[in-house]
């Protein structure tokens, strides 16, 4: 498309967006979907495999109770009904990578259906509806060789490997969101980090976008307004966060230069480019896939026990919206604090550092502060910067004790990103420890006073604040590791000034 | 000694363990009687002669020792060629899975082992299970033992050819619409269909998920009760196998070999007598009833009707669950790859890896099921067998209700001739015309030798409720004792 994209103001002006989130999450479980094999995720290609996933003849499948437990779980937390009788189905379809060329998969019968999830937008709640979540099994990869564009289309050799096949995969599909026009994008964003946050909550899964363990296809339709819904494309190959929120703008935007020419959107798979930004065609189908969806007849049908689905729902953890509004209250944040906590990625790291005994404050001080710069210079992820939250309770336990000053900690805290060990470790073996001896203060104090006669004459005769030269100089010759306040005093007292 | 290959696996199991003979020397008669009259039989596909005298010599070792045996220690069995036997080729009788040796063993080949039986090969079969003659085998017909020209049945026909050429005593076999209890009729022999979910899947190519059923075959209703004890019981690695102990089978058949049915009510099924039935099929069955009769039996007559509906949702049902079940034969990871030359595109060499792996009626079936399953006509077809099964379902249970058993012929013919039915599908399929309820239904039957029509054998049927296994090995031990067992003509 080579036409110009108009302004998107005009576009929400003129438009309205309906959007649709369809999410692939893999669970944390030790073992697949229908087999024991591992899950971990790397190891060399086709090593963690056996005769079920790979679909050896004759092998079959046994279904994952921790991974059903773990969709229920996620069902509840989404506020749906969970089935008390549903199967899993066949969903037929041709690919190298599907060993059985089948996947296990749920069609009319998901686990779990009708629920919601609220997500803050602005301030305000926006309610997401989920149209079912279900559990399936993952494909396998397959990686073309010897072509240009890495697809299978002019590709000389393709590879398999069946590592992830059979890890067990939910599904979680939302009802179309209408109404939420300019903030389309944002909303977007915005559910996929909830809902990010509601599955690290429950421990289902380790959430990774850019290990796609949570794999994001969005939908994106324009109407004019009092007109019917447009026709939706489907954009696949969003990876991170943020770009879900730019697919959903750029696929706007798209659209409505489509539409404002006179064209008509096709229904499409597109996928996103992260270079660029936009989105691209799929390859198209030649013929509409028929998947022949039937009831899987190797696996009995799942009817979850309604007492152990009540005891799941009793235990299940705080919404991470609700824990993060107590944790301000108990934090003492304005609105505007909590969402700069937010923004760095920062509220577990503080809570944890709070519970390893650090005060709010001060924990949010060195995460929001050292840490973040730290984080944005370097360009990884505030909770992989390398200092755990322990480490940095510790960091200002030494401070409170007198044995850091903020200049000392900061250097400390240098050494615990770096690896060196823990703050008390890098302040002994580093030799940064506050100087406490006040034997050996006075002679540096006595030291400076006698290099700088004109000044010590102009604190004796009361002039107090010339008293900062004589600190500077005392704090270079203890290379910075005395107390600052303390020298002043010394300084003051030993020229019989008062402060 | 006496002929080894004669004798009853219960009676070579006795001379094992008594030392009279070993399992090493058992083997080599049958592996003797193989090399003497297989090429004239076909009833394998592949003999393991050194994992049979390995297998063998491991129970000489293990009684020298002092350790106790199983009841069927030592005794040889032929395999149907649909259940995987690590490192030994598993073809299902196709030419997709040629060469194919599976890196595993089914949970039966296991069990079997464990008991220390010694396996002796792997046994033809129509390729897939599909098929009542083992003229769909991609590597030939086998011949019945009782005239050569004639089928042994299908898709079991090797495993009851080798029984009735007494090249095995036992030989497992896989039933999904008939498949082990039809060549147990048409060759004189005994094939027991168990409780679907009795016998593991784990390791069985499958040909339709919801209706195959592994089971025993032999030469005598004891035999089969035996083999059916160390195979069945529950498996955690298949979903469908029940988790209850297999009902005491062996203790069943020993009762009924007293020859007393008094209290047994059997009926007969309206629906599975007459119509189609060749008159000498009729007459060696009306016999077998008197006799039962005789026995104490009481016999009454019982309509189930809807399995006149039972043929055309089986040919839905099947076929469905095959065309997904056999998508993986795919020239991918295993088995037979055809066209890739480097030129070809993946879904080619898909393309002509099945066109030339599969064989014409496992074609047609795939075919029949992809139609089946595909969306618009699912309702239509797929979706309206389903409720047949279930109405055929109310039959069994509301018969149950009134009878012990149910009883028919097995077959409406005896073995035709090789090459008489392959050209019309239809009168093929009608050999499964009265085993096929039962294997919708998922309960348990049997094929008993009842009787000869023109010098050849017929079976009589017997089913009952699921896991009411047990009912159906007293009746046929009882009828067995009455009638006698059948030998065919020295080859």
């Amino acid at each position: 498309m080579t036409t110009t994209l108009p302004a998107y103001d005009e576009v929400v002006a003129r438009y309205e967006p309906v959007i649709g989130l369809e999410t692939h999450v893999e669970l944390g479980t030790n073992t697949k979907m229908f087999c024991g094999c591992p899950t971990d995720f790397g190891g060399e290609p086709n090593t963690r495999v056996c005769p079920v996933c790979l679909g050896l003849p004759g092998s079959l499948p046994v279904a994952n109770k921790a991974a059903i437990e773990a969709t229920i779980r996620i069902g509840l937390a989404l506020n749906c009904s969970i089935a008390q009788w549903c199967r899993f189905a066949r969903k037929n379809y041709f690919y190298p990578d599907m060993p059985k060329d089948f996947q296990i998969s749920q069609y009319d019968e998901p686990l779990c259906s009708e629920g919601y999830l609220d997500v803050e937008v602005g301030g305000e709640l926006v309610r997401i509806g989920i149209e079912r979540v279900h559990l399936e099994e993952d494909t396998g990869k397959t990686l073309h060789v010897g072509g240009a564009t890495g697809r299978i289309h002019g590709a000389t050799e393709s590879l398999v490997d069946y590592n992830r096949a059979g890890i067990a995969l939910v599904e979680i599909v939302t009802k179309p969101v209408p109404g939420t026009g300019a903030l389309a994008p944002e909303v977007a964003r915005a559910y996929v980090t909830e809902l990010r946050d509601v599955l690290r909550s429950l421990g289902v899964s380790d959430v990774r976008m850019e290990e796609g363990s949570l794999r994001c296809d969005v939908n994106t339709s324009l109407n004019l307004p009092g007109e019917e819904w447009g026709t939706r494309t489907e954009t696949k190959n969003v990876n991170s966060l943020r770009s879900v929120e730019r697919a959903v703008r750029s696929e706007m935007l798209r659209q409505a230069s489509v539409l404002d020419a006179g064209g008509r959107i096709i229904q499409e798979t597109r996928h996103f480019q992260e270079d660029t930004g936009e989105t691209r065609p799929g390859r198209s189908k030649e013929t509409a896939t028929d998947y022949r969806y039937f009831p899987e007849p190797d696996l009995v049908p799942l009817a979850p026990d309604t007492a152990w689905v009540a005891e799941l729902k009793a235990a299940l953890p705080e919404l991470p919206r609700l824990h993060r509004r107590r944790l301000q209250e108990q934090w003492g944040l304005s609105d505007l604090d909590m969402q700069s906590v937010l923004n760095a990625g920062a509220v577990e790291l503080i809570e944890q550092t709070v519970a390893a005994g650090a005060t709010p404050a001060a924990a949010r001080k060195w995460w929001l502060g050292e840490l973040s710069r730290r984080a944005n210079e370097t360009g990884v992820e505030l909770a992989d910067i390398g200092a755990t939250p322990a480490q940095v309770a510790e960091l200002q336990v030494l401070v409170d004790a007198g044995k850091l000053n903020d200049k000392l900690a900061r250097t400390v805290l240098e050494g615990v990103v770096a690896g060196e060990g823990s703050p008390t470790e890098i302040m002994t073996n580093r030799g940064l420890e506050v100087v406490s001896d006040t034997g050996a203060l006075t002679a540096a104090v006595d030291e400076a006073i006698a290099a700088n006669p004109d000044i010590a004459d102009k604190i004796r005769s009361g002039k107090v604040a010339a008293a900062g030269a004589l600190v500077g100089a005392v704090m270079k010759t203890t290379r910075g590791q005395a107390d600052a306040k303390t020298v002043r005093e010394l300084v003051l007292e030993r020229l019989g000034a008062q402060g | 000694m006496s002929d080894l290959t004669r004798m009853t696996a219960t009676e070579i199991a006795g001379l094992v363990a008594g030392g009279e003979t070993s399992a090493v020397e058992v083997t080599r008669a049958h592996l003797d009687r193989i090399a003497a009259v297989d090429d004239r039989v076909h009833a394998f596909l592949h003999v393991d002669s050194e994992g049979a005298l390995a297998a063998a010599r491991e129970v000489d070792d293990r009684r020298a020792a002092g350790e106790e045996l199983g009841p069927l220690a030592g005794v040889p069995v032929a395999v149907k060629d649909v259940l995987t036997t690590k490192g030994v080729p598993t073809t299902v009788g196709s030419r997709i899975l040629e060469g194919w040796r599976p890196p595993y063993d089914s949970t039966i080949v296991q069990r079997l082992r464990a008991a220390g039986t010694v396996m002796l090969g792997k046994t033809n079969m129509d390729e897939f299970a599909m098929g009542s003659s083992t003229e769909y085998s991609a590597y030939g017909p086998s011949h019945n033992p009782w005239d050569l020209a004639r089928i042994p049945g299908g898709s079991g026909g090797g495993s009851a050819a080798a029984l009735a050429a007494y090249e095995a005593p036992l030989a497992i076999g896989s039933d999904t619409g008939g498949s082990i209890r039809q060549p147990g009729a048409v060759t004189g022999t005994v094939g027991a269909k168990p409780t679907y979910g009795g016998t593991s899947r784990y390791g069985l190519v499958a040909f339709s998920s919801s209706l195959d059923t592994p089971g025993p075959c032999a030469r005598t209703v004891l035999d089969a009760a035996l083999l059916h004890q160390v195979i069945g019981g529950h498996d955690p690695r298949d979903s469908t196998s029940i988790p209850q102990p297999v009902p005491d089978v062996v203790a069943a058949a020993r009762l009924g070999a007293t020859g007393d049915l008094t209290g047994v009510r059997l009926g007969i099924v309206s629906e599975l007598v007459g119509e189609g039935a060749e008159p000498g099929v009729m007459a060696a069955f009306r016999e077998s009833v008197d006799a039962l009769a005789k026995l104490g039996a009481e016999i009454v007559e019982v309509s189930c009707p809807n399995f006149r509906y039972a043929l055309p949702a089986y040919y839905l049902i099947a076929p469905s669950e095959c065309s997904s079940n056999l998508a993986r034969f795919d020239g991918v990871r295993f088995g037979l790859r055809v066209g890739d030359d480097g030129n070809r595109s993946l879904e080619e060499v898909m393309s002509l890896t099945r066109e030339a792996g599969f064989g014409p009626e496992v074609k047609r079936r795939i075919m029949l099921g992809t139609y089946a399953l595909s969306s618009g006509y699912y309702e239509a077809y797929y979706g309206q067998a389903q409720k047949v099964r279930t109405l055929i379902t109310r039959d069994f249970t509301a018969a149950f209700d009134r009878v012990d058993a149910l009883i028919s012929p097995t077959t409406p013919f005896v073995a035709f001739p090789i090459g008489s039915r392959t050209s019309d599908p239809y009168q093929m399929y009608l050999a499964d015309l009265y085993t096929i309820p039962t294997n919708l239904y998922g309960g348990p039957g049997i094929s008993v030798p009842c009787g000869l029509s023109e010098g050849l054998p017929v079976g009589l049927q017997i089913m009952a409720p699921t896991m009411a296994d047990d009912r159906m090995y007293r009746v046929a031990a009882a009828l067995e004792s009455a009638v006698g067992t059948f030998t065919p003509p020295a080859l």
